[in-house]
């Protein structure tokens, strides 16, 4: 990890604190956009029929690795604890809070380690941007190739594929309050400018909100 | 714009993909033992028919596992999908 002081989220430049503090206000618009910076991230690798390894791993996580693709395990807010998305049948991607990330590598180094398990620190990698409304499925729909309908893609369901060319990780939290679906884009840091920009401009129609995540 | 059935994803959009070549190309055990012509046969020479074809593709914006497809060229219809080691499932030549 990058010294606390030096490190900066992906779309620092752009200002969101500012632009969220001026759209507080906005009721009308009809997607929400918001990066939620320094996403804990590590990658896990294992034998899903290795029943050594997954439970060591589903016990240092507090849930079962999810072996039914494209579906998540754990907590939806991850203030509450980590979340594991499926992302191979080898692979998982653990998403923690901001800052969690560090303790959980060394419990999980420390419980799969010796069991064919190995993981990797990635939350350099990608950042996440959080996309929510009434119109936000809509806004995916124009550049991902992803079968998005909410009785198909779900809440807690993941997909790794393609949106606007940009290779993204896809995951459906739960509704928000009033019904419509919210969505967080995991999106490596160098196409994450461009990946905003994409979005606001396909989001245009609908009016976009930006958010604090 | 092809739909393919990614053994462990489910159908996902072609430019997930990427295709590897003809699938059931095995290495010759002892390369040093062929004729140039045998070598550059497997190196080189692929079947290119017109009709069912086995492919080897990866869902290279997925979960980036290799499986092989068998695929009409002529209609672009896809036949079958099945994992990497099994035999060609219509029993033509591998």
């Amino acid at each position: 990890m990058a010294e606390p002081y030096q490190r900066q989220s992906a779309l620092a430049h752009l200002g969101l604190a500012a632009r969220a503090a001026a759209d507080r206000e906005k009721s009308d618009a009809g997607v929400q956009l918001g990066e939620r910076a320094f996403p804990g991230q590590l990658n896990l690798r294992g034998d899903p029929g290795n029943e050594e390894f997954m439970d060591a791993a589903s016990g240092t996580v507090d849930c079962v690795l999810p072996t039914v693709p494209n579906t998540s395990a754990g907590e939806d807010d991850l203030e509450e604890g980590p979340r594991v998305l499926w992302l191979a049948p080898v692979e998982w991607l653990i998403v923690t809070a901001a800052g969690a990330e560090e303790a959980l590598a060394g419990e999980l180094v420390a419980a799969a380690a010796g069991c064919g398990g190995s993981v990797t620190d990635v939350s350099d990698a990608r950042t996440v941007i959080v996309l929510q409304g009434p119109n936000a499925r809509d806004v995916l729909m124009k550049g991902c190739p992803l079968d998005l309908h909410p009785d198909v893609f779900r809440p807690g369901h993941c997909a790794q594929s393609l949106l606007a060319r940009a290779a993204v990780i896809l995951y459906r939290r739960a509704d928000e309050a009033d019904g419509s679906a919210s969505f967080e884009i995991h999106v490596t840091r160098s196409f994450a400018d461009y990946l905003w920009v994409w979005l606001e401009d396909a989001a245009g129609e609908y009016g976009v909100q930006v958010i604090e995540v | 714009m092809l739909l393919i059935t990614c053994p462990w994803c489910g159908p996902r959009d072609e430019i997930e993909f990427s295709c590897g070549g003809e699938a059931h190309i095995t290495r010759p055990s002892e390369p040093e033992a062929l004729t140039d012509e045998a070598w550059a046969d497997y190196l080189f020479n692929r079947t290119n028919p017109k009709g069912p074809h086995a492919e080897r593709w990866v869902h290279t914006h997925g979960c980036r596992r290799w499986f092989n497809v068998l695929r009409n060229t002529a209609t672009n219809e896809i036949l079958a999908v099945y994992e990497m080691g099994k035999p060609r499932p219509d029993g033509e030549g591998s």
